[in-house]
């Protein structure tokens, strides 16, 4: 990786073009339109020739790491192999060029995928029905709770606006019971970490509308008593909401489903292989058992009633209209495809490897940095900073996990997520995945060993990391509080 | 037998385990009820070569029906360069994640930054957002921004030509968000200005939603609406494609607060509806209020020009409960996309884009217009590259006649009204077998 410090803009040349289009042999011109209508002022897109801008972009892309790269131990985000044939069978043309309102008889093989793949999640799951409609996590989430709100309308049970998130929860979780309109009660956690029975059953009275919760939980602990929360849940007629992000760790092993979940939420960007491409696109179908798979949302995908076709149709039950069209397509096909290469066998060999490299990984490094929970992790675990005693260091030193961080970076290492969970001052999140060899685990614990002593050693060096990548630790504060969000000539 | 995605030797299984303190890879469940672990089959296949998976979704890719398209309806059929599979295929963009660590995501942040300046620039707004899932949902948190924005007033009007999916999408998050829409019904095509302006005299309304080009591809007339908006102290969100931008006035110079919107039109393949492309961008006033990531410039510990994920305050992973979005990406490799499709085309090539695309399309209007079996659904109304047309036959029966020759088009935009949508694509002879087909199969009836 080395720095390249040019922006496309800054290589424009007036006189320059990059696109190669046939020449304009029409008489009817844009010209003729009403002034009024007409742009005034340029738009101030760059002139650049082609091998500039493949150059340009092929230096960007210099400056970043991927899971092609090196190991990439980001907890909560399952950054496993992202298979090179998913990407090939995505871009053949029989996809790529269908419009999503062609008829239903010339899109039966991409009708096909997509119940095909609702067909394995169910199964996977334990869930009875899928929408693969939603475009990400959250917006699973915001389309999970849309359903869970819409059952107790549809029984007339309009007091229902109260959601239960713990407070290990991901952020997005009451940000999207707060969009959906749902007023948030945090369930505390035990010191073991786990949700706190005692705390929960006073909360659970005729206003709650569920329980939103990720198992094993984003400490990587399961849930023990998930089947005695279930029923209380139940019993108050609440439903449970199973946020997917952690499902790697169960992939083959347990299911959502009869754990006593209602609703759950996918990323098939996570556990199912799918890649990140820097932030998206993703995709998080949702599932729903079976007393409520009459309410996902519009259009639903089906066999139509007298026939062996596909179809696509609107179902007046559900809370409406989620996206415009059928989801992310191109992502479904790449998820169908991991599916199919796996297969009924491989696919229980997922969840326990994935959790054999997170517990050997804890295991080889709990000497040095802090476990707050010396327990069976699942795929992902935390320390909560340095050790100081057993790392030979004292607080003095003041080594934070900001710094252990981006001392990884120099060690050719992605860092871990870090400062969550919030239970935690000093969170150090690790998720190995199922797709890194031993040889690679230990490679990465070596490092975390020796960033450790260095850390009693030679503070500085970790304080003033990274020194091996193309920039260094950015001015934040500046970038906040006099924010330069576009380029402009003379910048 | 081994999997070629895992790398666990028999030894390398029993070595991890020995470290563990564990006997069998069962036992890492130990924790979890015995009734809950999961003991029987999967419905799902055995697993498949590659060879296999690439005979599989041939066939499958074999069932579907590869069509001329003549069709919008809020996916348009624009070229995409080779360079740009070429890039965004790079490992380095595909397989990374979003861009925490600044100092090895320098890459995914620089191309943010450019694309926030082009849609901004195109749109004519201060700045723009690192992108949304798709135009219909960017549109849903534009509405939901307007609110946040005004506080108390919770009421948004929508223009009833806007399309029926961003419509119906706007109004399920609405619905659920707490936010009361008014759907104001179109009159001759076009946005009932007057109508919208008698709607904000009660003084309730937080945000007018209105397109730029509507539903029947005509390029709406949006004079003194921003000025009612303001009087109103509501803010004016229009919902624009950003490639008809290079030459038609831009959302900034009609006087909008916001702009939302589809972007696929940016040479994104049609992949039936998805990944597609959503943006929003805003004058400087609402930055803080607009969803989703934002990257800035800074400098870096040795002064170098460097890129960050900013404002974070906003986000849902600071605020939680309070947070007035729960977008926590956006379409990244989407945006990537765009932009080098952006940067190949400059002001120059999408300008040639919609020459092409508007004789085209016009073209096309006046061949169907002389075969005297259509008739114009608003006459002379202005439009770009979609228009909308009556014909004088079933509507069911004009859509099969095409799909039997291979075209897709005359897609229903209204009561016995359907659209035709041309792009730079579609060559004269495509337009001229179009036009014969129809005029072969209805006129000699």
């Amino acid at each position: 990786m080395r720095y390249y410090d040019k922006l496309i803009f800054e290589l424009s040349r007036e006189g320059r073009q990059g696109w190669s289009l046939p020449e304009n042999r029409w008489e009817e011109r844009p010209d003729e339109l009403p002034e009024g209508l007409k742009r005034k002022n340029s738009p101030g897109l760059p002139q650049v020739s082609e091998p500039d801008v493949v150059r340009h972009y092929v230096n960007l892309s210099d400056m970043n790491f991927g899971v092609d790269t090196g190991f990439y131990p980001l907890g909560s985000c399952t950054m496993k192999y992202n298979p090179k044939i998913n990407e090939e069978i995505a871009s053949i043309p029989g996809f790529a060029c269908l419009h999503p309102l062609q008829p239903a008889e010339t899109v039966q093989g991409a009708m096909e995928i997509y119940t095909g793949l609702a067909g394995c999640l169910c199964s996977l799951t334990g869930m009875s029905a899928f929408t693969l409609n939603p475009f990400a996590g959250a917006h699973g989430e915001l389309t999970g709770l849309m359903i869970m709100r819409q059952y107790h309308i549809s029984r007339g049970d309009m007091k229902r606006t109260k959601v239960i998130v713990p407070d290990s929860a991901h952020g997005t979780n009451p940000a999207s019971a707060a969009v959906c309109g749902l007023q948030v009660v945090e369930v505390k956690s035990t010191p073991e970490g786990l949700i706190d029975m005692e705390d929960l059953k006073p909360l659970l009275d005729d206003t709650v509308a569920g329980i939103m919760m990720t198992n094993p939980n984003t400490l990587g602990l399961f849930e023990r008593e998930i089947k005695e929360i279930a029923s209380s849940v139940h019993a108050a007629g609440g439903l449970l909401y199973y946020d997917g992000a952690n499902m790697n760790a169960l992939l083959g092993k347990v299911r959502p489903g009869d754990m006593g979940f209602d609703i759950m939420h996918l990323n098939l960007h996570k556990t199912f292989s799918t890649p990140h491409g820097g932030g998206g696109p993703g995709a998080g179908p949702v599932g729903v058992a079976a007393h409520i798979a009459g309410l996902l949302p519009s259009p639903v995908v089906r066999k139509a009633e007298d026939s062996d076709m596909y179809e696509m149709a609107e179902n007046p039950d559900g809370p409406g209209r989620i996206s415009g069209f059928a989801g992310n397509f191109g992502v479904l096909v790449k998820a169908y495809v991991y599916i199919l290469t796996l297969g009924k066998e491989n696919v229980k060999n997922v969840g326990p490897y994935s959790v054999l490299a997170a517990n050997y990984v804890k295991e080889s490094l709990k000497d040095m940095y802090r476990l707050p929970v010396n327990s069976l992790c699942k795929h992902e675990f935390v320390f909560d900073g340095l050790d100081m005693d057993n790392a030979g260091t004292d607080e003095s030193a003041g080594c934070t996990t900001l710094d252990v961080a981006k001392r990884l970076l120099d060690y050719g290492f992605h860092a871990p997520t870090i400062y969550f969970p919030l239970l935690f001052h000093q969170s150090i999140m690790i998720e190995p995945t199922e797709t890194e060899s031993k040889e690679t685990l230990d490679a990465f614990i070596q490092a975390m060993r020796a960033i450790a002593r260095e850390a009693a050693t030679q503070p500085d060096l970790l304080k003033s990391a990274p020194h091996n990548t193309p920039v260094r630790r950015p001015d934040e504060t500046l970038a906040a509080t006099r924010p330069v969000l576009s380029w402009h000539p003379g910048l | 037998m081994g999997f070629a995605y895992f790398p666990h030797t028999d030894e390398d299984i029993k070595e991890m385990s020995g470290r563990i303190g564990i006997n069998s890879l069962d036992e890492l469940y130990a924790d979890v009820p015995r009734d809950v672990i999961y003991k029987g089959d999967f419905d799902i296949p055995d697993g498949m070569s590659e060879m296999d998976i690439r005979r599989k979704f041939g066939e499958m890719a074999g069932r579907n029906t590869g069509l001329t398209i003549f069709a919008g309806g809020g996916a348009c059929d624009h070229y995409s360069p080779a360079v740009i599979s070429s890039i965004i295929s790079r490992s380095e963009f595909l397989t990374s994640y979003t861009p925490y660590q600044a100092e090895v995501s320098q890459g995914t942040l620089r191309y943010i930054f450019e694309f926030q300046t082009m849609m901004a620039g195109l749109t004519g707004m201060d700045c723009a957002n690192a992108s949304m899932y798709d135009g219909p949902t960017s549109a849903a948190e534009a509405v939901m921004m307007s609110a946040a924005c005004s506080k108390k007033k919770k009421r948004v009007l929508l223009s009833g030509t806007l399309l029926p999916q961003v419509l119906d999408v706007v109004r399920t998050y609405a619905r659920f968000h707490g936010i009361e829409t008014s759907e104001v019904p179109g009159n001759g095509g076009v946005s009932d200005l007057p109508a919208i302006g008698r709607e904000l005299q009660g003084g309730d309304v937080a945000g007018v939603l209105v397109p730029g080009i509507n539903r029947f591809g005509i390029i709406e007339d949006m004079e003194g609406l921003a000025e009612k908006v303001h009087e109103a102290k509501a803010l004016l969100i229009m919902y624009s494609d950003p490639s008809s931008l290079s030459v038609i006035r831009c959302p900034g110079e009609w006087g909008a607060d916001i702009v939302c919107g589809e972007a696929q039109t940016l040479g994104i393949p049609l992949n039936f509806g998805g990944p597609y492309l959503g943006f929003i961008c805003c004058r400087k006033e609402y930055v803080r209020k607009m969803p989703g990531r934002i990257v800035g410039e800074t400098v870096d510990a040795d002064g170098k020009r460097c890129y960050v994920l900013t404002l974070q305050a906003r986000e849902q992973h600071i605020r939680r409960e309070k947070a007035t979005s729960n977008i926590c990406s956006n379409q990244s490799l989407m945006a990537l996309h765009a932009t080098v499709y952006l940067s190949l085309m400059g002001n120059s090539g999408l300008k040639r884009v919609n020459e092409l695309s508007y004789g085209g399309a016009h073209y096309l209007h006046a061949r169907l217009m002389e075969t005297g079996l259509f008739a114009d659904a608003f006459p002379g109304r202005p439009f770009l590259k979609e228009f909308a047309v009556v014909p004088r036959m079933p509507v069911r029966e004009l859509q099969d006649v095409l799909l039997k020759n291979g075209y897709f088009g005359a897609l229903p935009c209204g009561e016995g009204i359907v659209s035709f949508c041309v792009t730079e694509k579609r060559s004269r002879s495509e337009i001229d077998g179009l036009v014969s087909v129809i005029d072969n199969s209805f006129r000699q009836r």
